[in-house]
């Protein structure tokens, strides 16, 4: 064979040149930056309206919107934030990105079904958004859209919900992409035991969203022929049940919980060993802790609703479950702090933001189990203590995971180094204005502020007020962050910046196209440091 | 670089992709469980209304269909290429009358006004509201399902005729008898649980 010359995958070899060149791309990497950078943007629109919300809030009675927009905003804020930031999330940008060179191969098993996953995805999120612009106004149904008001009220909630069905089915492709790329391409030598952590979570991930993601599509079809057809079935004035909208909706929507966390904790998994230059601790616990949680995690979605009339036992066993459920959780992370211990560690930006997410995690974990109780959980149901938690997981989980998994990343995405300094700064903002923000809302709730009111008591005005001081200055550490990373070219990076010692950080910053000129071969397990 | 192909990992893809499509019918098969236990008296008068003899018909020309895919999977195999498109053929031909069969089933249910959303519909039982429901809901799926699989098997059928799906390359016509297979299999579950249970 001829001498080639290896391009990096960032360069335009094929027949196309610039944006053209990305959106008929199946390379892998290039797919993932594709999700990176539409989320990022509809993850600053959703920030924006959440903050629009919080700034709403900061007095009781009306201050600039009206009720009805209100109920719009934070429907609007859920679907764009849950269906097309969080649930595609990490699987989707650095799942794609990093898990075919962690496991040492060329590209996923299906390439071209990747970037269908893709156009799915946007056409998904359009749709969504059209809700917004067309028929008749915004849906203010929440992002739930629980039957049987979604079946009657007169906003625009058939968009909202076709959009949801639509990258539902673009999240269901992704989860079969990963499975048989994990099954089909390991490099030679690599098991299944040899396998890093971060592919792992994926491959745990990707089952929920084969598994339970068509559950959900098949009711949201329901609720529109519903609202089309009058089919009855959650209607109860046809013989319908609003509660079965309840059951079908949560056996895909709590799984889809762990689809968000548990690519979240696999990259934590990486960062911690790397930083720590010490191998992890417990890797078979781990790895079996994130297939623990997918299954376990099928079978607690009525703890959502404690209070909306189940049997006595229904709600016990469920809690139960619950409570099972956060024993691998915390396998997990008693096995990162584990594995910090006695190792050499650098307090590089990566690393900061995955303490931040161990934190945020915990206190979001914890408050999950006075939830999962039931005495508990009638007192605090659907109040703020219910946000406050689900932002502590979702925001201060995922989020973080996904700023620590960029600047983890970064060097190998584009072969440049970042400021330290000011993606530190950037986390010291984001950190401090992330409690601030959502802390408030644990009191909040327990004084019984309940959860999407447009207005309220006067008592509670202190904690909206500094709930939305919180929120701006998360907003600026959001941009510094975004400004620091992508706004000038920084260093050239070497190939391992880190100390990393997974298979993606053997290969050139960035990549070639092909990532591996000869496929690796593994002898050995990962996270072995000299 | 030479161009990578992994049968195993197609096939493995489709049978995921199955799964999900299981799990699909399968809220609509809970939906019918709850409902049924709930309203079991007017789910058994309702559906003697259903044409038994249609829905048997339309079962046997599904199980053939898929035996012809199944048969010309085997031909492809052999290198018989002419009986391989003529069984495929065979198949489109019977999903063609099991539509036909469908368009008369609800044809007379939408002429004497028996559908989601009608007038007559919605002053019947509550037991029947959703017994009807869930049957147009149901089969119109499986229907959509069906057309879906007849659109794969003339693109694969065309394929064979050109010579690119042959006896060493032959997973996109495994993939879309599996396809075809699965929408049989969910018509088997359909055709006792709104016909034969009455």
């Amino acid at each position: 064979m001829a001498e080639t010359i290896t391009h990096s995958y960032l360069e335009n070899t094929g027949r196309y040149k610039g944006i053209m060149a990305w959106l008929t791309t199946t390379d892998h990497k290039r797919i993932g930056l594709m999700y990176m950078y539409a989320m990022m943007v509809f993850f600053i629109v959703g920030a924006l309206l959440g903050e629009l919300m919080r700034l709403e809030l900061f007095r009781p009675g009306q201050q600039f919107m009206n009720a009805q927009t209100y109920n719009g905003i934070f429907t609007i804020h859920g679907i764009i934030m849950i269906f097309t930031v969080v649930i595609p999330g990490l699987a989707a940008v650095f799942g794609n990105f990093a898990m075919p060179m962690q496991i040492g191969a060329h590209d996923v098993a299906f390439p071209r079904l990747n970037l269908f996953s893709w156009y799915l995805f946007i056409l998904g999120a359009a749709i969504a958004l059209s809700s917004q612009f067309m028929g008749n106004g915004p849906p203010d149904t929440g992002w739930t859209f629980y039957a049987p008001y979604s079946t009657q009220t007169h906003t625009n909630v058939v968009a909202a919900v076709f959009g949801a069905f639509i990258l539902g089915f673009s999240s269901i492709l992704t989860g079969l992409n990963f499975i048989v790329t994990i099954h089909r391409l390991r490099a030679p030598g690599m098991t299944f035991f040899r396998m890093p952590l971060f592919p792992w979570s994926l491959y745990a991930t990707a089952w929920i969203q084969v598994l339970a993601t068509p559950i959900v599509g098949i009711t949201l079809l329901m609720v529109i022929a519903e609202r089309w057809l009058r089919i009855g079935f959650f209607d109860p004035s046809l013989g319908g049940d609003p509660i079965l909208y309840q059951h079908l909706f949560w056996i895909y929507s709590h799984p889809a919980v762990y689809i968000m966390i548990l690519p979240a904790m696999g990259v934590i998994t990486e960062i911690i060993p790397t930083f720590a230059q010490r191998r992890v601790f417990g890797y078979k616990a781990i790895a079996l802790s994130s297939i623990a949680i997918a299954l376990v995690g099928y079978f607690v979605w009525a703890h959502h609703m404690y209070t909306s009339g189940m049997s006595m036992t229904a709600r016990w066993v469920f809690s139960l479950l619950t409570f099972l459920v956060a024993v691998p959780s915390a396998i997990k992370v008693f096995n990162w702090i584990t594995t910090m211990y006695k190792g050499s560690i650098s307090v590089k930006p990566p690393f900061l933001y995955a303490l931040g997410f161990i934190f945020l995690f915990m206190i979001g974990g914890l408050t999950g189990l006075s939830l999962g109780s039931l005495a508990t959980d009638v007192h605090v149901h659907d109040t703020a203590y219910v946000v406050a938690h689900f932002h502590y997981i979702i925001f201060g989980g995922v989020g973080f995971a996904f700023f620590a998994a960029l600047h983890y990343w970064y060097p190998k995405m584009y072969g440049r180094m970042y400021n330290f300094k000011r993606a530190n700064i950037a986390f010291g903002f984001l950190f401090v204005g992330f409690n601030l923000l959502y802390f408030p809302q644990f009191v909040l709730g327990i004084m019984g502020m309940p959860r999407r009111y447009f207005d309220y008591l006067p008592q509670f005005t202190l904690g909206h007020q500094i709930s939305a001081v919180g929120g701006l200055i998360l907003l600026i550490g959001i941009i510094i962050m975004i400004a620091n990373l992508f706004s000038k070219k920084g260093a050239k990076a070497p190939d391992n910046p880190w100390g990393g010692s997974t298979l993606e950080w053997t290969i050139s910053s960035p990549p070639s196209q092909e990532n591996f000129d000869e496929l690796p071969v593994v002898t050995g397990e990962p996270y072995d440091y000299k | 670089m030479e161009i990578h192909r992994d049968d195993i990992g197609a096939r493995l893809g489709m049978w995921l992709f199955i799964f999900t499509e299981i799990l699909l019918f399968g809220g609509l098969f809970l939906v019918y469980a709850v409902m049924r236990h709930r309203y079991s008296v007017e789910f058994h008068q309702a559906a003697h209304q259903l044409n038994a003899f249609i829905g048997t018909v339309n079962t046997v020309v599904l199980l053939l269909s898929s035996a012809t895919v199944a048969m010309s999977i085997t031909a492809v195999q052999r290198g018989e290429k002419r009986k391989g498109v003529l069984l495929l053929f065979i198949t489109l031909l019977c999903a063609g009358v099991f539509l036909f069969n469908k368009y008369l089933e609800w044809g007379h249910k939408i002429s004497i006004g028996l559908y989601p959303g009608s007038d007559m519909m919605i002053g019947l039982k509550h037991g029947y509201i959703l017994f009807f429901s869930l049957y147009f809901f149901m089969t119109g799926l499986h229907m959509l399902h069906l057309v879906v699989g007849s659109i794969i098997l003339t693109i694969v059928m065309l394929k064979i005729q050109t010579g690119s799906i042959n006896p060493g390359k032959y997973t996109l016509l495994e993939n879309g008898g599996l396809y075809w297979h699965l929408v049989d299999l969910i018509w088997i579950f359909l055709f006792p649980l709104l016909y034969l249970i009455t």
